[in-house]
C-alpha cells in the first residue's frame, strides 16, 4: 500500500509540475525594472479578452525599452477564482509593482488581498469599482465600453445583411458580453427597425463546441450576419466560414481565423490605460482611478478585414455612428 | 411555443444534435470497453485534448486530415498505454491515476500548442460527404446523411462495438475479465493483456474523439477545447448501463436537448437563458433517476487484479 501511495504521489507531482511548467515563472531582476504581473481567466492566445490585454502590455513594454525597462509575468487559464487569488497574492509578495487581475470574477478576492500589500498597485476589470469607498487606495479599475463598438458593428451588419436576420451568441448574460451584445442589437435596430435579432448564450466562456452549434442554429434560422463574445467564439467563426455566413468580432481582431468570413472586429487597445497606470504608480499614486476604453480616447478601434469589400456608404455610416457616439448624440 | 415545432427547427435539431453527439460517442464507447474490462479511466478528457492537438497539428503540417486522424489515434493509444501501465501493471488507484492523466494531457497539449503554434489557427478538416439517395429522403435526409466521415464512423461504432462485446470470443474475454478476473485467469485468459488492449482501444477512441473536434467538426485547436466533454463521456457510460446502445441513447438525449435549448433562445421564447442552458443537464439527471431498469456495472470495475490474491 505504501509503495502504491508513493507511486500516486509521484504521478500527481509530475502532472502538477507539467501544468505549472506552462506558466512562466518570474525570475529575480534588479528593482529598477517596472514589474507587471497579470492573472487572466483564459490564455494569451485566446483571440479575445486575455490576448488583447497581453498584447497591450507587450506593446507598452516595447515602447518603454524592452525587458530591461519593464518585466511582464503572467498566469493564464485561471478560471478558478481561488487559484487566481493565490497567484495574485504570490505576485504581490514577490514585489511586483503592478498586479493586474484581468477578470470581473476576481474582484472580491482583490478587495481582500489589496489592503495587505499597500506598496503594490493592483488593477482589475471589467469594472469601475476601485474600492475607494471601502478605504482601499491601491486598486485601479478598467472597463471597455463594449457597447460602443457593438453599436457601430451592428450598423454595418444591418446594412450588409440580405436576409435581415442577425444572430448574436455570447457566454453569459452579464458583464462585457452583455454590454457588447446589447449595443450591437441597438445598432442593428437603429439602422433597420424591421430586422430580426436573435440572441443566444451558451453558459460557458470556453465551450467551443456549443458555441459552434449556436452559430449553426442561427444560420439555420436564416441569419447571414453573426457576432459573439468570449474566447469560445473561434468555434462559431469556423461554422460561419463553412456555411457562407459573415462574422463580426470583438475584443481582438479575429480576421486571421477566417479571412473570407470576418467583416470587421472591435479591437480593445489597452495601451493608453496601461501607460497611465504605470505613470501613476511611478508618481506614487497607487490606485483610485477608474478607466474606460472608448472610441473617444482611442481605446476602441474598428478593424476592417481588408479581404472583404465593405461598401463606402456602409463605412461612412459606421464613421458617422462613431462620431455621434463621441459627441454624445447616440448613447448605445 | 408553437413556432418551436416547425419543420426547419426539428430538422435543425436533428442535424446539430448528431454533430454534438459525435465526440461523446467516440469517447464514451472507448470508455465502455475499458470499464467492461474492469478499468475505470478518468483520464479520457486528457487523452481527448492530446488527440485534438496532435490531430490538428499533423493535419495542418501535412495538409491531410487522414494523417491527422492517424496521429490522434496513435497518441491516444500511447496515452492508453501510459494509463494501462500505471493502473494495471503498477496497480495504482485508478480514479487518481485517471485524474493525473487528465492533468498531464491538459498541461502537455497546452504546452505543445504554445511552443509549436502559439496562436489559434483554422484548417480544412474532413469535408461533409453527402450520401446519395439517402440524403434525398425528404426532410430528414440532409440532417442525417450530409456529415463528415467521422460522424458516420461514430454511429457505426455502436453496432460494431455491441457485436464485438456480445458476439465474439474477444467480447466474452473482456466481459469475463471485468466480471470475475480470477475465474477468467483460471480458464487461461490473460487478464493483463485483455485489460491493456481495452484501455488502449479506449485511448485510441478518446484520441479520435478529440480529433473529431479539431479536424472534422470545428477545425481548429484551442487550449482546453474539450471543456469537460471527457468527464461527461465517463458519466455517459454509467448512464448507458455499460452498453453501447445505451451510451448512444444518453449521448443523443444530451445533445438533442442542447440543440433544442439553443433553438428556444434563437426563437426568442421568453425564458431566461440560464434555464435553457441548464436543460440538458437537468433532463439527463432526471432520465437517470427515473430509468427503471438498474444496470449493474462490471463487478471488478476499478479493482486491480493480482494473481494469487483472494
Amino acid at each position: 500500500m505504501n509503495s502504491k501511495f508513493s507511486r500516486i504521489v509521484v504521478l500527481i507531482v509530475l502532472a502538477a509540475m507539467l501544468v505549472a511548467g506552462c506558466a512562466p515563472q518570474a525570475t529575480e531582476v534588479p528593482s529598477t525594472v517596472f514589474k507587471v504581473a497579470i492573472v487572466m481567466p483564459s490564455s494569451i492566445t485566446d483571440m479575445a479578452f486575455s490576448q488583447s490585454m497581453y498584447e497591450g502590455l507587450k506593446k507598452v513594454q516595447a515602447e518603454m525599452g524592452g525587458e530591461s525597462a519593464m518585466e511582464i509575468a503572467y498566469s493564464e487559464n485561471m478560471f478558478k477564482v481561488p487559484d487566481a487569488a493565490a497567484a495574485i497574492r504570490d505576485y504581490a509578495s514577490k514585489g511586483y509593482n503592478l498586479v493586474i487581475a484581468h477578470g470581473s470574477q476576481y474582484g472580491t478576492s482583490l478587495q481582500q488581498i489589496a489592503p495587505d500589500f499597500p506598496k503594490t498597485a493592483f488593477a482589475w476589470g471589467t469594472s469601475l469599482d476601485t474600492f475607494q469607498a471601502e478605504g482601499i487606495n491601491n486598486v485601479f479599475a478598467y472597463q471597455a465600453e463594449a457597447q460602443e463598438g457593438g453599436y457601430v458593428l451592428g450598423v454595418v451588419a444591418a446594412m450588409m445583411s440580405k436576409s435581415n436576420i442577425i444572430g448574436e451568441t455570447g457566454p453569459v448574460d452579464a458583464g462585457d458580453a452583455k454590454l457588447y451584445i446589447e449595443g450591437f442589437q441597438k445598432g442593428v435596430l437603429a439602422t433597420k427597425p424591421d430586422a430580426q435579432v436573435s440572441v443566444t448564450y451558451t453558459g460557458s466562456f470556453s465551450d467551443v463546441s456549443l458555441m459552434a452549434t449556436a452559430a449553426e442554429t442561427h444560420i439555420a434560422a436564416g441569419a447571414d450576419m453573426l457576432t459573439g463574445s468570449s474566447q469560445s467564439v473561434v468555434g462559431a467563426i469556423g461554422i460561419c466560414k463553412d456555411k457562407g455566413a459573415f462574422w463580426f468580432g470583438t475584443q481582438w481582431d479575429q480576421t486571421s481565423l477566417a479571412p473570407e468570413a470576418v467583416i470587421a472586429s472591435q479591437v480593445y487597445d489597452w495601451t493608453g490605460i496601461i501607460k497611465d497606470m504605470i505613470a501613476s504608480v511611478k508618481a506614487g499614486v497607487m490606485g483610485g482611478k477608474g478607466y474606460t476604453l472608448t472610441f473617444k480616447n482611442g481605446g476602441l478601434v474598428i478593424a476592417y478585414n481588408p479581404a472583404i469589400t465593405v461598401p463606402a456608404e456602409v463605412k461612412a455610416a459606421a464613421d458617422a455612428a462613431i462620431a455621434a457616439i463621441n459627441d454624445g448624440a447616440i448613447a448605445p | 411555443m408553437a413556432e418551436l415545432f416547425t419543420l426547419p427547427v426539428l430538422v435543425g435539431i436533428l442535424y446539430s444534435g448528431i454533430r454534438l453527439a459525435t465526440p461523446y460517442l467516440f469517447a464514451a464507447i472507448g470508455e465502455t470497453f475499458a470499464q467492461r474490462s474492469g478499468v475505470l479511466n478518468l483520464g479520457v478528457e486528457g487523452i481527448m485534448l492530446m488527440g485534438a492537438f496532435s490531430g490538428f497539428y499533423v493535419g495542418m503540417k501535412t495538409g491531410s486530415p487522414w494523417l491527422g486522424l492517424l496521429a490522434a489515434a496513435v497518441v491516444g493509444i500511447l496515452m492508453g498505454l501510459l494509463m494501462s501501465f500505471i493502473s494495471i501493471t503498477m496497480q495504482a488507484e485508478q480514479g487518481i491515476s485517471g485524474i493525473g492523466l487528465h492533468l498531464f494531457g491538459l498541461g502537455l497539449s497546452s504546452l505543445l500548442f504554445k511552443t509549436t503554434m502559439g496562436g489559434v489557427e483554422s484548417i480544412e478538416g474532413f469535408k461533409a460527404v453527402r450520401i446519395p439517395l439517402l440524403a434525398d429522403i425528404p426532410y430528414v435526409g440532409e440532417s442525417l446523411f450530409n456529415h463528415n466521415l467521422l460522424v458516420y464512423a461514430a454511429f457505426l461504432l455502436v453496432p460494431l462495438s455491441t457485436w464485438v462485446l456480445n458476439k465474439t470470443t474477444l467480447g466474452l474475454k473482456i466481459r469475463a475479465v471485468g466480471q470475475n478476473p480470477q475465474a477468467a485467469d483460471t480458464l487461461g485468459v490473460n487478464v493483463t493483456r485483455v485489460r491493456y488492449f481495452c484501455v488502449c482501444l479506449g485511448g485510441m477512441l478518446a484520441g479520435i474523439a478529440g480529433a473529431s473536434l479539431s479536424i472534422a467538426l470545428i477545425n481548429l485547436f484551442q487550449e482546453n477545447m474539450t471543456n469537460g466533454m471527457g468527464f461527461i463521456a465517463v458519466a455517459l457510460v454509467y448512464f448507458g448501463g455499460w452498453r453501447p446502445l445505451g451510451v448512444m441513447g444518453g449521448a443523443l438525449l444530451f445533445s438533442f436537448v442542447n440543440a433544442f435549448q439553443l433553438w428556444i433562445q434563437v426563437k426568442g421564447i421568453n425564458i431566461p437563458s440560464d434555464f435553457a442552458i441548464m436543460m440538458p443537464y437537468v433532463l439527463t439527471i432526471l432520465a437517470l433517476a427515473f430509468a427503471t431498469k438498474r444496470a449493474q456495472g462490471p463487478a471488478a470495475l476499478s479493482k486491480p487484479y493480482e494473481r494469487g490474491e483472494n
